[in-house]
């Protein structure tokens, strides 16, 4: 354990924590850009899924976990993002502005969108974007000369600095990317948290009236982090539509929408860590359990009969004792567990013990 | 007289709808919790009648069945506070949300390992009999349907308006810490809701599965067409959520009737989100700016 003192201001938000913080990150760094080298194909694209779905849930995480406001209809721009960046490459566009501007594109909706919807709160504001994320699926059969009716979009080849990347391929190009995309916007994320903005995200979660009563303009934050939150999701649904192939309306179901919202919830609600941590388990876990069943199968030689819909119900029930004994999620889970390494003979047992709440009423906000 | 008769089946779905819906009120106004599960609960309720009531299986009388349909989800209400839901008392609102969502993925994948992921239906007493009022035709299921809502709504407004408990309810969701001050045992009025609660689901899912198919994934978009309604109606009052389920059942069939294919399906949410918009709490509104 080692004590930090603060000599400057700056020592307030640096990004790193001093040379041994910089070092773990470093070597994170290394370990992603030689994971292509050393990993299969099969698991480099299930490596690539967790990044795009890490870049998902950090959008969510802007508007859900930092500012407070519970969407549950993300994958909707999500879509909106896959949707715009397919066709306008399929139109010609080469592949960055495309990428863009399916980043514009979501944002921009999201911005139309958050004015009315925004004035909602709580368990209204679930409802209203799980409404939208429904609508969603029906206009994007309807639009059809964009999103290609029920049959959905192919993805047209990435051609980048002279390169052909394909998903399969090039599948370490288009890791490349996917890394390249998730840490410029990991980057900006955490710059936007030590921003003015970001303070005011933070302030608005904890506190409308206090928000307010501090001069924050709630409205502006609100808007500006949901707008921000659907851009970065739709960035992820161009990634996802790139990763995928072909999309159609069935890969952005409102059941997208609420596992989403769980993966957020089970990474651990508020932290930028959570985002990852959520996305290696939704997308890890089914692995996980194939290679369980298959061991049980042929080592112990015990059958698993194989439901249907057993990974979904397990992910389920982790997400229910996760709510029940850890409501800050893997990031609270790996908090502890760094806590007591940094502390180690002094950790005691009570030092994260949960105060007692009561329910306070939402009707009264 | 096309207008009167898809009139009538809109106000039959919507009844199912407002029986559904008024689960969801009665556990927000006792609870202030929202619960997800609520569709996939019905689903359950349903497949209870059709294992008591359907003659391949325990072939008892229809009353008899519902009833034991009834007894049986309101002691799994009760049971499910007791054993899960009471492990966040205290916590905020969206604790409840995503519990009852992971709740609800666990019963779905339940019902598909006992049940099957074959559609079921109910067979009723008066499957296929009609009244006929000139030219209008009204089958009996859907008037039993509309009388059980009424009769329903009514009795549970009664209930919260009128009686002590129902009073004690109201008062622990508004203020926990406040009501047990008043000496108002919060925990076991949780489970006391959670098990009316099951009772009014499993009859919805009797009379869901009396008009149509059930299978597992049933519950989901059924039950979140429901919350539309509760919500439509302002979540936390009883004659709301009827309300809004009869907006939500009438809307459906005139939309898929005479607006393009594929707006019949989004209409109800639709007109969600316009109520929404224009009045953020609903027709019957109980949210209030705080003053500080």
């Amino acid at each position: 354990m080692s004590n930090r003192f603060k000599s400057r201001y700056d020592d307030d938000i640096n990004l790193f924590e001093g040379r041994w913080h910089l070092a773990q990150y470093a070597i994170l760094a290394a370990l992603l850009l030689a994971a292509p080298w050393v990993l299969g194909s099969y698991y480099l694209g299930e490596l690539t899924a967790v990044l795009v779905w890490s870049l998902a849930g950090l959008g969510l995480m802007l508007i859900s976990g930092h500012t407070g406001q519970v969407s549950l209809g993300h994958a909707a721009f999500m879509a909106i993002g896959a949707f715009t960046n397919l066709a306008l490459m399929q139109r010609g566009w080469h592949f960055i502005p495309a990428l863009l501007a399916s980043a514009v594109t979501s944002g921009v909706a999201g911005a139309i969108i958050a004015r009315p919807i925004l004035r909602m709160s709580g368990i209204y504001l679930a409802i209203a974007t799980l409404a939208l994320s429904i609508i969603l699926e029906d206009v994007a059969i309807m639009a059809e000369p964009v999103t290609g009716g029920v049959a959905g979009v192919f993805a047209p080849p990435i051609e980048l600095f002279g390169l052909a990347v394909d998903r399969y391929a090039t599948p370490r190009a288009f890791y490349y990317i996917c890394l390249a995309v998730l840490v410029l916007v990991t980057l900006g994320y955490l710059n936007l948290l030590r921003s003015g903005s970001g303070r005011s995200f933070l302030a608005v979660r904890d506190s409308e009236v206090s928000a307010r009563a501090l001069g924050v303009n709630v409205t502006r934050a609100k808007t500006l982090a949901f707008s921000l939150s659907c851009a970065i999701t739709g960035l992820a649904g161009a990634l996802y539509g790139h990763l995928a192939q072909a999309v159609n309306y069935e890969s952005f179901l409102v059941l997208i929408s609420i596992t989403l919202l769980l993966q957020v919830v089970i990474g651990g609600l508020g932290s930028v860590h959570g985002a990852f941590f959520g996305a290696i388990v939704v997308v890890l876990l089914p692995q996980v359990i194939a290679i369980a069943r298959d061991y049980l199968d042929n080592a112990a030689g015990i059958k698993i009969a194989a439901y249907p819909g057993m990974d979904t119900a397990l992910f389920a029930l982790l997400i229910l004792l996760m709510v029940i004994y850890e409501p800050r999620g893997l990031y609270g889970v790996w908090f502890k567990v760094r806590t007591w390494l940094q502390l180690f003979p002094l950790y005691r047992k009570g030092m994260f013990r949960r105060t007692r709440t009561y329910l306070k009423t939402e009707r009264q906000r | 007289m096309d207008i009167l008769q898809l009139l009538v089946s809109g106000v039959a779905n919507g009844c199912i709808y407002g029986l559904l819906a008024l689960g969801f009120v009665l556990i927000y106004k006792a609870s202030e919790a929202v619960n997800f599960a609520q569709g996939d609960l019905m689903m359950l309720g349903a497949f209870l009648g059709i294992t008591f009531i359907n003659a391949e299986y325990a072939d008892l009388p229809f009353l008899i069945g519902i009833t034991l349909a009834a007894l049986i989800l309101g002691l799994f209400g009760y049971l499910l506070d007791r054993l899960v839901l009471r492990a966040i008392f205290g916590q905020p609102q969206f604790a409840m949300v995503i519990l009852t969502i992971a709740l609800g993925f666990l019963l779905r994948f339940a019902a598909g390992v006992i049940w099957g992921h074959d559609p079921a239906s109910l067979q009723t007493p008066f499957v296929g009999r009609v009244w006929e009022m000139g030219e209008l035709i009204i089958p009996v299921v859907d008037a039993v349907i509309i009388i059980t809502t009424v009769a329903l709504t009514s009795i549970l407004y009664f209930f919260f308006a009128r009686t002590r408990l129902g009073v004690a309810m109201q008062a622990s969701s508004q203020n926990q810490m406040a009501a047990y001050y008043m000496g108002i045992p919060v925990k076991r009025i949780n489970a006391i809701v959670w098990a009316l609660s099951g009772v009014v689901a499993a009859i919805a899912g009797v009379m869901f599965a009396a008009k149509g198919a059930v299978e597992p994934s049933v519950g989901l978009l059924f039950g979140i067409k429901a919350f539309a309604a509760a919500v439509i109606g302002g979540l936390g009052s009883l004659p709301g959520a009827l309300l809004g389920g009869l907006l939500v059942g009438i809307v459906e069939p005139f939309a898929g009737r005479y607006l393009p294919s594929g707006v019949g399906q989004i209409a109800p949410y639709v007109l969600m989100l316009l109520v929404l918009i224009l009045r953020p709490g609903g027709l019957f509104a109980q949210i209030s700016q705080k003053k500080v």
